[in-house]
């Protein structure tokens, strides 16, 4: 893979749609005979060298890059199971039939899966098949001299001749310094001059190149053993950085979760804002998290904000606020008036508006386990069809709106379950005697009774809580740092503007016939106007040197 | 003055630019208009006239410098040059009332992006002469401010996510190959017309709309001038600063959000398009094409997955 131009290396074959090469056809082996697209017999080392070079080719690569291109947008479009994961779940009850084939595919994890892995491995192979020769051949065009001149210079794109009165050293040698002058790179022999300029432009491509190779390993390190998760911290409560603390934790293959620094965060505040009015009330504001954060057992707490944009840095670790939401307080009695669950519960927004939905769960209750399900609302407000809705997102006039449910929370099944969902099926919803689920709608400081002497439910106040997302991206300036060089070696290949010229002096009945001509390596509009201001100037130095600085001009001819 | 009236103002500017922008568009094509009419009768004439006469005909028309259609262009120039002045002039007062950079949301990006376009069109008229893609740059600019109705927003703070100072740099670098990207599929997609044109002529098309476009060589020279600006300011904003301010805003790098798959398809197939440009059977109409499916990429990212798609960029850019 290359930026333009192509070097020898990786240039295609010039005569690209010959009545021989289809589109798209792998571009022509040297060692091909002409009509087939392979020798009829080929032994596996000359196959596989044949193999390599399509897949080293120009053409291969940039087929590669239009295949990456496209196998990457399913990703944007289907929900991806490290990115969204609700929205996976989602997704599958939408598409039942879809799903599942999707699932063979692999699209729920585009990025992951195993074709979308082997287009940029193959990209990746075909990258280093190309620099490393390219580089080997560039390591040799740094040592050798500019080519030397065609036979007939009058043939290239950009020609001059002129006569001259001086000498044909003379001519070779002022030409010389004209061209080092700008930035040639020259070489003399017998009355010729071969110059060339734009070296750097090979230099950037194959830097740029390299530095690409670089963030894909950068990035491999960084997955490999780097690990992010989230956890949900109560107001007035902590966060210690164990596993066991995290509500969802994916580490890569070679983070052990013996690594984690054992830092301690104490949330005091988190606070949220929002616009509170105009045509954008109830847009959010500023989220800050504040508290104290003990950076390992036994030291001292120091006191830390969070916010976003504005990450707290512990040991190679960052501790991210990515949410803020809120946590009902819930006392529960049973049916003895003892109180079986009492404390904050986090319950997860839902919308814009911080309708959040959420459960408490009651273990300890008897004579049966309870299950208390419902919504949120900050502040309460009647919807359409007088379903209670949030009219703001911040606590203004909070309501928790709850139906219950009674029987076995299925806990003790051995499965795991989410805090934030009820197993029902060995629930059945407590009713009221009249009939119909009996919900509760309370406001702080109430307290509601629960039908058939089950006990009562309390609402004591709401408290936030800050879903902080914790992560170690180890190596991660090494991706960040090659792309830098990356852009850096992009813009010499892209601006460096490789040229070759060369300068011929003979002498033709006491005159010197001189000609000029250009080359250049990528098609530009300019090469004939610079090619007169060289002229121009070898002719004025001649002048010049001679009507100005005759010794050193003659010291020049000598 | 106060804000509510610096936004009054910055609405007034953008309705006056679109309105001077929409006349220098139908300036400019009427300036086809009168270039198409102008081949149309010469070749009347050149079918009637003895066939001594044919042959001076085409040099006589284009010596002409004060052809209508010459007029035309120059007027459409000026309005346009108008229109940018009166867009920058609203952008700035939009900035001013919000007391921030002017490109906080979907509204504010389209606005900036339109005078985007339009200045680096305009530079490069001054610099390249492209003035010959006027009506492409004109028209996309008026459909962009008139289409920017739709997602209007008073000015406001930003959402937090947005207050860092990543917001001018990722978002500058962004709109200014955004500006650079619809300059050089401008460019491509002349490029393909003409090609075909000569494709079937069988030579050089030297009169009627395509006449005052440049040879397809130098349409090729400005797409891959344009783009080799362009690429390096894309790969700076969506694999440089966008990752870093990621990190900053959401705790990682990169995360393959449908913003982010797009801009990374974008610069994919853009990065394709400067390897076509070197590689045999891709060179002109390959390429070409590959620059117009880029910008393809570039504005469904700006408009399908802002609206349909939802994701940590549904804020909009």
């Amino acid at each position: 893979m290359s930026v333009p131009p192509a070097s020898p290396a990786r240039t295609a074959p010039a005569a690209p749609d010959g009545p021989a090469a289809t589109a798209g056809s792998p571009a022509p082996d040297p060692a091909e005979r002409p009509g087939g697209r392979r020798p009829p017999e080929l032994t596996p080392r000359e196959l596989g060298r044949w193999a390599w070079r399509q897949l080293t080719s120009m053409r291969t690569a940039l087929l590669l890059l239009l295949v990456l291109a496209l196998a990457a947008v399913p990703g944007s479009l289907v929900p991806q199971q490290g990115v969204d994961s609700i929205a996976v779940a989602r997704f599958r009850i939408e598409h039942p039939d879809l799903a599942p084939w999707l699932d063979r595919l692999g699209v729920f994890s585009v990025y992951s899966s195993p074709w979308f892995s082997a287009v940029y491995l193959l990209l990746l192979v075909s990258v280093i098949g190309c620099i490393v020769p390219r580089t080997a051949v560039y390591a040799r065009a740094l040592r050798a001299r500019p080519p030397s001149a065609p036979q007939r210079l009058e043939r290239l794109p950009a020609f001059a001749s002129y006569e001259s009165a001086e000498t044909v050293e003379a001519v070779i040698a002022g030409a010389e310094r004209v061209l080092r002058a700008q930035r040639f790179r020259v070489d003399s022999h017998a009355g010729t001059l071969s110059a060339e300029k734009g070296y750097l432009r090979e230099a950037g491509n194959l830097v740029f190149h390299a530095s690409l190779v670089v963030v894909l390993v950068g990035v491999a390190i960084g997955s490999l053993w780097g690990y992010r998760g989230n956890a949900i911290v109560v107001e007035g409560s902590g966060f210690s950085n164990t596993l066991t603390q995290y509500d969802e934790f994916s580490a890569g293959a070679l983070a052990g979760a013996s690594s984690l620094p054992p830092f301690t965060v104490a949330l005091e505040a988190m606070t949220a804002d929002f616009q509170t009015g105009g045509s954008q009330a109830g847009q959010p504001k500023s989220f800050e998290a504040t508290g104290t954060l003990t950076p390992a057992p036994g030291a001292d707490p120091a006191p830390f904000g969070i916010s976003v944009n504005h990450p707290l840095t512990v040991e190679g670790t960052s501790v991210f606020l990515v949410g803020s939401g809120y946590a009902p307080v819930v006392t529960v009695r049973d049916g003895a008036g003892e109180v079986v669950s009492s404390g904050p519960v986090p319950f997860l927004p839902a919308d814009s508006s911080y309708l959040s939905e959420g459960v408490v769960k009651v273990p300890d209750a008897s004579p049966e386990q309870l299950g208390l399900e419902g919504f949120f609302l900050p502040t309460a407000a009647r919807g359409a069809d007088g379903v209670p809705v949030s009219a703001f997102p911040e606590a203004v006039d909070p309501v928790l709106s709850l139906f219950v449910w009674r029987g076995d929370l299925g806990l003790d099944d051995g499965v795991p379950q989410s805090i934030y969902a009820l197993d029902k099926d060995e629930l059945s919803v407590v009713e009221e005697p009249g009939g119909g689920p009996t919900r509760l709608l309370l406001r702080p400081g109430q307290t509601a009774p629960l039908p058939d002497g089950l006990g009562s439910v309390s609402f004591d106040g709401v408290r936030e809580f800050a879903r902080l997302q914790i992560s170690s991206a180890p190596l991660a300036w090494l991706p960040l740092t090659a792309l830098v060089v990356a852009v850096s070696g992009l813009l010499l290949s892209l601006y460096v503007r490789p040229r070759r010229a060369w300068v011929r002096a003979r002498s033709v009945d006491g005159r010197t016939v001189v000609e000029v001509a250009a080359l250049d390596r990528v098609a530009r509009a300019d090469t004939g106007p610079d090619l007169d201001e060289v002229v121009a100037a070898l002719r004025a130095r001649g002048r010049s040197d001679r009507r100005d600085d005759p010794a050193a001009t003659d010291g020049d001819r000598a | 003055m106060n804000p509510e009236a610096l936004a009054e103002l910055a609405n007034l500017g953008v309705a006056t630019a679109t309105v001077a922008l929409a006349i220098g568009w139908l300036l400019h094509l009427a300036e086809w208009a009168a270039a198409w009419a102008a081949a149309r009768s010469a070749q009347l004439v050149r079918v009637g006239a003895p066939a001594s006469a044919s042959a001076e005909e085409p040099t006589r028309a284009t010596a002409t410098t004060d052809h209508p259609a010459d007029r035309l262009a120059r007027a459409g120039l000026a309005a346009t040059v108008l229109g940018t002045a009166l867009l920058a002039a609203a952008v700035l007062a939009r900035g001013l009332a919000a007391g921030r950079v002017p490109w906080g949301n979907m509204y504010e990006f389209a606005v900036a992006g339109a005078l985007v376009v339009l200045v680096v069109y305009l530079g490069l008229v001054a610099r390249a002469g492209i003035g010959w893609l006027a009506p492409i740059v004109t028209g996309f600019a008026v459909l962009v401010l008139g289409l920017s109705i739709l997602v209007y927003l008073p000015p406001g703070p930003l959402v937090p996510a947005l207050d860092s100072y990543w917001l001018v740099l990722h978002v500058a670098a962004a709109a200014i190959a955004g500006g650079a990207f619809v300059v050089g599929a401008g460019a491509a997609a002349l490029f393909l017309v003409k090609d075909r044109a000569e494709a079937r002529a069988g030579g050089p098309v030297t009169t009627g709309v395509l006449g005052r476009l440049p040879t397809t060589a130098a349409m090729d020279r400005l797409g891959f001038q344009v783009h080799a600006f362009a690429f390096p300011l894309w790969t700076f904003a969506a694999l440089i600063s966008g990752p870093i301010w990621a990190q900053h805003a959401w705790g990682r790098y990169w995360g393959w959000d449908p913003k982010e798959v797009w801009a990374f398809i974008t610069w994919v197939v853009y990065a394709g398009y400067l390897h076509a440009r070197a590689t045999a059977g891709w060179r002109g109409r390959g390429a070409a094409v590959l620059a117009l499916v880029g910008f393809v990429t570039f504005l469904f990212n700006f408009v399908g997955i802002n609206l349909f798609v939802s994701g940590l960029h549904s804020y909009a850019f």
